[in-house]
């Protein structure tokens, strides 16, 4: 995601911000994951954004995804090259405008940005955990936002929103703890993977295995799996566009070079731009971190959760009001699967807000500047007040 | 009747407004930019509901602070259970839509009223023209040539009438009014509606 960070022009920023750590869970007292075991201690970085007002009234929770981190919006320092993930989004007068909320975003647990997960130090051992780092799920991600958000003294929740899986993470919270939220946005999301999805995570995830260098994500002591790493950002980027975006950034341009090499160097743009994604992605990125979290993904099944096994049910406990928003061209989390999400709301009797952005952009659109997406979601976080 | 603090709304979407028990629970099928429904959300606190298939048209109901579903409303009123709403309305739509009954039917299942509104193609302008002229009528309520418009299901005031008794619904109220150019004011038509009314407003229920 970090290809579309760029300043905004408009000069607006969320300014100066600072990555802090929460750490919870000391032994004997380890949080208890969906899996049955324990982890503890686990800490939780976090950026918050904006003024916590005294009613406590005015918080919105944004949710990363699968590679993003804690850094939504603004800069570390003044010498930063770029802002965070969101900036286009979220700053003061944005879409979700930091002069009137007070906006907390944290990495997840499992991921390599400041949380606990496979890169940190397990104490029992006094070396990284590697794949000795148990399995993590979307609601134990939740879980540990959850203790954050308790930290920081939040009974409620104005809105909350993420994108793919920060939705994934947004719906669960509003089945996890319903009475907290009480708006959500669940942007280009769905109740659980198609087949589709899981495939393309697995291609990635045995390009990262398949690396001699992952030696069963025991790598930190020497050389690192980038290739596999690299080449499974690569299937990544392929599914965050659409044909169409692709059509129109790429085609079938040369990068460099006015005709064919007849060689395996990489001759179109499109392949110039996935070796660079792939190759930046490694100098960030853990792979074992990238292999815990799509797993998550893969199993998150909102449907399955539930003891009827229908969507229906799965929405049975939530409260929130909801606006659920799609993008046409997004075929990774296609439209189909916003309405089904929707249609589930629906029957619960819960007030669901429904649109369907028209954009070319692939499942990417929802991380571009898009003035229809800040003009939504400023709308109806606005209205959310009314609701609080 | 008080209908003096809304002469901005449409004539007959002021008609409907009046109609409406404040606190009650409304669904706007194809309710536009939402006008009715943010009248409604704040002069008589209704729980609102709107479905659209515009997406700018959407994002300026959300804008609103209204809460919108955008998609085909034969398909959105299939979710919901019965009697959900108190009110279901369908303002100047039901011309445009291809199975009428098929939506009637599930707009009575769903809300234990319905207000429907549609253009009278009874109307004397309408016969007139196309006694004179020969052509296919075009009128302020009916603007399209007969190859761009979205009026395919063209009915008069009596054709309402008789469909309710065919279908076996209970007309609950009835306005049948003559509107200015612009259909911002308006007046009630109880002569000869079908020949003088421009547009027909019902309230029906399932029959007891």
């Amino acid at each position: 995601m970090s290809e579309y960070i760029r300043h905004d022009p408009s000069g607006r920023s969320a300014g100066r911000v600072e990555k802090k750590y929460f750490t919870f869970a000391e032994p004997p007292n380890e949080m208890v994951l969906d899996s049955g075991r324990r982890l503890g201690p686990i800490t939780i970085a976090y950026e918050t954004l904006g003024t916590l007002n005294a009613e406590r009234n005015n918080v919105v929770l944004v949710l990363h995804a699968l590679t993003g981190d804690s850094h939504v919006a603004g800069y570390y320092s003044e010498t930063d090259d770029k802002p965070g993930w969101w900036d286009n989004m979220v700053g003061p007068g944005k879409g979700i405008d930091t002069d009137k909320y007070f906006v907390v975003c944290s990495n997840v647990l499992g991921g390599c940005m400041g949380s606990t997960g496979p890169a940190s130090i397990d104490p029992a051992t006094g070396r990284r955990y590697g794949l000795n780092f148990p399995m993590v799920t979307i609601s134990d991600m939740v879980r540990a936002q959850k203790a954050l958000i308790d930290h920081l003294g939040i009974e409620r929740i104005l809105s909350m929103t993420g994108g793919s899986m920060g939705g994934m993470q947004v719906l669960q919270w509003c089945i996890q703890y319903p009475e907290m939220v009480v708006s959500a946005i669940p942007l280009a999301t769905t109740m659980r993977h198609s087949a589709l999805a899981i495939a393309f995570n697995e291609v990635a995830r045995q390009a990262i295995i398949a690396d001699p260098n992952w030696n069963n994500g025991n790598y930190y002591y020497g050389s690192k799996p980038d290739l596999g790493l690299s080449v499974a950002r690569m299937i990544g980027h392929i599914t965050y566009l659409s044909d169409e975006a692709m059509r129109h950034k790429f085609g079938r341009r040369l990068q460099d070079r006015n005709d064919f090499s007849f060689n395996f160097e990489g001759d179109f743009q499109v392949e110039s731009y996935l070796h660079y994604q792939g190759a930046k992605f490694v100098d960030r990125f853990d792979a074992n971190s990238f292999l815990y979290i799509t797993k998550a993904a893969d199993y998150f099944d909102l449907i399955r959760q539930n003891e009827k096994n229908s969507a229906v049910d799965a929405f049975s406990k939530a409260a929130a009001r909801f606006m659920v928003i799609s993008f046409t061209s997004d075929w990774l989390y296609p439209t189909y699967q916003s309405r089904d999400m929707v249609k589930a709301m629906k029957k619960n009797g819960l007030d669901v807000s429904f649109c369907e952005i028209e954009a070319e952009w692939g499942h990417d659109a929802f991380l571009l500047p898009n003035e229809r997406l800040d003009t939504l979601i400023r709308g109806f976080i606005e209205s959310a007040d009314e609701h609080f | 009747m008080n209908i003096s603090d809304n002469q901005n709304m449409r004539y007959d979407l002021q008609i409907i407004a009046a109609w409406i028990r404040p606190g009650s629970k409304v669904i706007g099928l194809g309710c536009g930019e939402g006008e009715l429904l943010h009248y409604l959300k704040h002069h008589k606190q209704v729980r609102e509901t709107g479905v659209e298939l515009l997406e700018s048209r959407v994002a300026a109901c959300i804008n609103k602070g209204l809460t919108v579903i955008q998609g085909d409303i034969n398909e959105e009123v299939t979710d919901y259970a019965n009697d959900t709403f108190d009110y279901v309305v369908l303002s100047q739509t039901l011309q445009q839509v291809y199975d009428p009954l098929t939506l009637v039917r599930s707009m009575l299942r769903i809300g234990k009223k319905v207000v429907v509104s549609f253009p009278n193609f009874g109307h004397w302008h309408i016969r007139l023209q196309l006694l004179a002229t020969g052509h296919a009528p075009i009128t302020p309520q009916l603007p399209y040539e007969w190859y761009e418009t979205p009026n395919i299901r063209i009915l008069s005031i009596k054709d309402f009438r008789s469909f309710a008794r065919k279908v076996g619904f209970t007309i609950l109220k009835e306005a049948t009014i003559n509107t200015d150019r612009e259909d911002k004011g308006g007046s009630y038509v109880t002569l000869m509606p079908n020949l003088r009314a421009t547009y027909g407003i019902y309230m029906i229920s399932r029959k007891n």
